[in-house]
C-alpha cells in the first residue's frame, strides 16, 4: 500500500477535527471533534509502526502507542462529558461561549 | 504508480469515512453527528485493519464505536441535543476553515513530497507477538495507564454527582426560548430552517425550549 494514502486519511481527518472545534459551540460536537483528532493520530502512529515493518519491534511500538492513545481517549470522554454535564447543570447551557466565567 | 488491492480498500474507505468525518463537523443536528461520527470511527478500524493491525482493529470497534459513541449520545440526551435553531456556529466560520484548509494543504505538501512512492509492506501482527511484547516491555506504562483510568473514571463520578445542596437540574422557564433568543451576530447559522421551527414547536417532547 502507498504510504500516502493512511497519511492523508489521518490528515484529513485531523484538520476536520479542528475546523469543528474552531467553528462549532456545542460543548459534546467540540469533544466529538477532539475524538477524531485523536483518531487521526492514531492512525499516524500506526502508519508510521508499519513504515518500519522491518526494524525489529518498531511495528509491535506504533500500535502499542496507539493502544495507550485509545484508552486515554477514553478516559478523556469520560472526564470531558462529566464536567459538560456541570456546566449544563449550573448554566442550562453547552454552549461553549456561554462558558466564560474565567475570561480575563 | 501501479495500485494494489489494499490501496483500493484504502481510497474507497477514505472516500467514505472522509465524508462521514466532514458531515460530522457541518451537520445541523448533533445527534446526527455523533452517528456520523460512527462511520468515521468504524472506518478507522478499517484502515488499522489494512494496516495488519488486528487488535487495534477490534479495540477500536470495541471501546470508540461502541462505548465512546455511547457515553456521547448519552450526553447528548442528558444535555438536550439543541433540536431548536440555537446559534450552532461561532462568528469565526470563515476563519476556521481558512486554518484548517491551510493545515491540511501544509500537511498533504509534506506528506507527498516526503512520501512520494514509499510503500508499505503489510504485515499483519499476531495479537500473541503484541500481548508478549506489551507486557515485557511496557508492562509498567500499562499500569500507569490502568491507574489513570480508575483514576479519571473516578473523577468522573466525581465531577458530575450532584451534590448536597446544589441546585435542582434546570427546568424548561431556564432555557432561552425562541422569542427571547439574542439577535444573530453575522455568520451565525441556525441548528435548522424556520420552516421547520413551527413543526418541532407542536411536538410533543425533545424541544429545547418551552413546548408550547
Amino acid at each position: 500500500m502507498l504510504t500516502v494514502f493512511p497519511l492523508a486519511f489521518s490528515a484529513l481527518l485531523f484538520c476536520l477535527g479542528v475546523y469543528g472545534v474552531l467553528a462549532r459551540r456545542n460543548a459534546v460536537l467540540v469533544l466529538m471533534s477532539v475524538e477524531m483528532m485523536l483518531a487521526a493520530v492514531t492512525i499516524n502512529l500506526v502508519t508510521f509502526g508499519a513504515l518500519g515493518a522491518t526494524n525489529g519491534d518498531v511495528i509491535l511500538t506504533g500500535q502499542i502507542f496507539a493502544l495507550f492513545v485509545l484508552a486515554v481517549g477514553a478516559a478523556e470522554v469520560g472526564v470531558g462529558l462529566a464536567i459538560i454535564l456541570l456546566l449544563y447543570r449550573n448554566r442550562a447551557s453547552v454552549n461553549i461561549d456561554d462558558a466564560d466565567l474565567m475570561r480575563y | 504508480m501501479g495500485l494494489e488491492l489494499a490501496d483500493y480498500w484504502m481510497l474507497l474507505l477514505f472516500v467514505i469515512c472522509g465524508a462521514a468525518s466532514l458531515l460530522v463537523v457541518v451537520s445541523r443536528n448533533v445527534v446526527h453527528s455523533a452517528l456520523y461520527l460512527v462511520v468515521t470511527l468504524l472506518g478507522v478500524a478499517g484502515v488499522f485493519l489494512l494496516l495488519g493491525a488486528e487488535f487495534l482493529a477490534w479495540t477500536q470497534v470495541l471501546v470508540y464505536a461502541g462505548a465512546v459513541i455511547v457515553l456521547i449520545l448519552f450526553g447528548l440526551m442528558l444535555t438536550r441535543a439543541p433540536i431548536g435553531p440555537i446559534r450552532e456556529d461561532t462568528e469565526n466560520t470563515r476563519l476556521a476553515f481558512g486554518v484548517s484548509g491551510a493545515l491540511f494543504v501544509f500537511l498533504m505538501v509534506m506528506i507527498i513530497s516526503t512520501f512520494g512512492n514509499d510503500r508499505l509492506e503489510l504485515v499483519p501482527t499476531l495479537t500473541i507477538d503484541m500481548a508478549s511484547f506489551l507486557y515485557v516491555e511496557w508492562a509498567f506504562p500499562l499500569l500507569a495507564l490502568g491507574f489513570l483510568l480508575t483514576v479519571a473514571l473516578v473523577g468522573a463520578v466525581i465531577i458530575a454527582r450532584q451534590e448536597v445542596g446544589e441546585g435542582p437540574m434546570p427546568t424548561d422557564d431556564d432555557f432561552t426560548d425562541r422569542e427571547e433568543a439574542g439577535p444573530t451576530r453575522s455568520g451565525d447559522t441556525t441548528a435548522e430552517p424556520p420552516a421547520l421551527a413551527s413543526e418541532t414547536a407542536s411536538a410533543p417532547v425533545g424541544v429545547s425550549g418551552k413546548a408550547k
